[in-house]
């Protein structure tokens, strides 16, 4: 009797051991990469470092710093927060009208797909370089097509006001992989439902509305959530578009401000980095550090809660 | 009837019709690079879209440029080490989180989740001074190959999604035949989810091919770790007037990841509904 338990007893443990064993690099790794640098960045958001002599705690004062003071504190904010409703909005939208365009074309499939997928895997630096080259005033081939059709056009990355909108472009190009998800999820809706729909006498519209969007809303909650959180990590472009328009001669070592033009395409990850690596102002990049966090998880939360979730085991 | 057939040829027209014209948006913008390329340094000033010469010259003269082949060798590094890095670590992980049973795991997977989500931003400024004061490993790339050796949380849960699509059945035998938990992995589970790996890895090999902020972060200060993604930076500045060697360039920096994609197509295409559609 007592050798049964003893060997039962034993067994759990070595099923404990090797799960520990076969965890073991993600438990270092979520340890050393995850929560000693938040808990690290908590610490420095309430002190001063400049990363040259020893900390010293000033209580709120980054924090207030961040908020009241920091001049392009509110740009970046204003930047980010027109990036998530406009190019998060518009890529979901477009992503979703071309997985459909995917699924409904007949002829020439492959090439179709081929095309809509390859932008997505440019190297984000090669993929900006082209476009501010592309959209560049005064010899980009696209203000000179739109110049021929007797189209004022703009000055994309040059002007404050199209910056955002250039990016957006940028954006809705490497539109690959949302069309693949949305390729996935739109074949996936049973057929059986859209025949009988049109037996009844439903048009496209009304297809679209009662059957299609039903079916594939929890895909386009997935695509919103993620694209609102890389967008709180939106760094590449911005930065290559912004250094490449000024007409600054940068390498990557020297450090040019963000945001040209009129810090119009200054982003909070931009500012972390600024702060941190050009200004060596520790604490504020901590404190703008901390905002994403707190946006990301929030985002992250709604992502594992929705229905279809992200935790389920079928 | 015929009727009917008429509107099915007008459907077919209009989606072809706006297929051809969503073609040219994506497309497009590769041929003036590439019609760029291979314009003379004068005639790239101008704006001539069509080449008056061609210069495909340009592309040697891209490879001459000072450090244009560390960059790609550093890029290698980067992207192969952190592959085969990551790919070590998180197999074992995404087992454990899909076949085993044990108290915490679904916290485990909501931290995983969490990670995964976590812009890097949060944590650069922490871990870039561990890496420059503690292990002096700044203006190298170590600092973003290392972690890669401790489970990388995006390929452990993609993993981990295509692991819980293998059969049970399959893993309970192996252990029935007398396999430890590591013989089961590596005899029945790992040849079944090659193509799960497969994109999994070629997942994580685009990620650190294209990273920009990594190497911005540890490398930017020294040239002799640059990546591509910061050469081409530099390469307009650089080259300021050519926007043809530029271009050259660019598409040279492209075409690799093109290339892999003509040759995996199929796996890149189960790795990208694995992000969202097995929920």
């Amino acid at each position: 009797m007592t050798t049964t338990t003893l060997t039962y007893a034993g067994k759990r443990r070595r099923q404990a051991l090797t799960t520990l064993a076969f965890l073991s690099p993600w438990i270092i790794g979520f340890a050393a990469f995850f929560a000693y640098p938040l808990a690290s960045t908590v610490y420095f958001s309430f002190m001063h470092y400049n990363q040259i002599n020893p900390p010293t705690f000033v209580g709120l004062r980054n924090w207030k710093y961040v908020f009241t003071e920091y001049p392009l504190f509110a740009p970046a904010l204003w930047n980010t927060l027109w990036l998530v409703v406009v190019m998060v909005t518009l890529r979901v939208v477009f992503g979703l009208g071309i997985g459909m365009l995917v699924t409904k074309v007949k002829t020439g499939v492959g090439f179709f797909r081929t095309a809509f997928y390859l932008p997505y895997l440019a190297p984000p630096v090669a993929a900006t370089i082209g476009f501010v080259f592309l959209l560049n005033p005064g010899t980009g081939p696209v203000n000179r097509i739109l110049g021929a059709l007797g189209i004022n056009a703009p000055n994309w990355f040059n002007d404050p006001s199209w910056s955002k909108p250039a990016l957006t472009v940028l954006a809705l190009w490497g539109i690959g992989d949302l069309m693949v998800i949305f390729m996935a999820a739109l074949l996936d809706v049973p057929k059986e439902q859209y025949e009988a729909a049109s037996l009844d006498g439903a048009g496209a519209v009304s297809r679209f509305r009662h059957i299609t969007l039903p079916n594939i809303s929890p895909i386009i909650m997935f695509a919103v959530i993620t694209g609102v959180i890389q967008t709180l990590q939106y760094f590449t472009q911005p930065t290559v578009a912004g250094n490449l328009a000024s007409g600054q001669l940068s390498a990557p070592g020297t450090m040019v401000p963000p945001g040209y033009p009129d810090n119009s395409t200054l982003t909070l990850p931009q500012l972390v980095f600024t702060l941190g690596f050009q200004n060596f102002n520790t604490g504020a990049a901590s404190v703008i550090a901390l905002v994403l966090f707190a946006v990301a998880m929030a985002f992250t939360l709604l992502l594992m809660r929705r229905r279809s979730g992200l935790l389920t085991e079928d | 009837m015929t009727d009917a057939r008429r509107r099915a040829a007008l459907a077919w027209i209009g989606t072809h019709a706006l297929g051809v014209a969503a073609a040219l948006f994506f497309v497009l913008p590769f041929v003036f690079l590439l019609l760029t390329s291979v314009m003379s340094d004068s005639q790239a000033l101008t704006s001539n879209l069509w080449p008056t010469s061609w210069h495909w010259g340009n592309y040697a003269q891209v490879f001459h440029t000072p450090g244009f082949l560390t960059w790609w060798r550093n890029t290698v590094i980067y992207a192969v080490v952190g592959t085969v890095l990551c790919l070590a670590s998180a197999i074992p992980v995404a087992y454990a989180l899909a076949k085993f049973r044990f108290r915490g795991r679904r916290t485990a997977m909501v931290l995983v989740v969490s990670a995964m989500m976590l812009p890097p931003q949060v944590i650069v400024i922490p871990m870039y001074l561990v890496w420059a004061q503690q292990f002096h490993l700044a203006g190298t790339l170590w600092p973003i190959i290392i972690p890669l050796a401790f489970g990388d949380a995006y390929s452990i849960f993609l993993l981990r999604q295509f692991l819980l699509t293998i059969p049970d059945e399959y893993i309970e035998s192996a252990k029935i035949d007398g396999c430890g938990e590591l013989r089961a992995l590596l005899r029945i589970v790992v040849p079944m989810a090659k193509p799960g790996i497969a994109a999994v890895g070629l997942f994580q090999f685009f990620y650190c091919w294209n990273d920009y902020f990594g190497p911005k972060v540890y490398a930017a200060s020294n040239p002799a770790w640059w990546t591509l993604s910061l050469g081409l930076e530099s390469f307009r500045g650089a080259h300021h007037t050519n926007w043809n060697l530029t271009m050259a360039a660019t598409l040279l920096v492209m075409a690799p990841v093109i290339i892999v994609f003509f040759f995996a197509q199929k796996a890149f295409v189960e790795g990208v509904t694995l992000t969202g559609v097995k929920g």
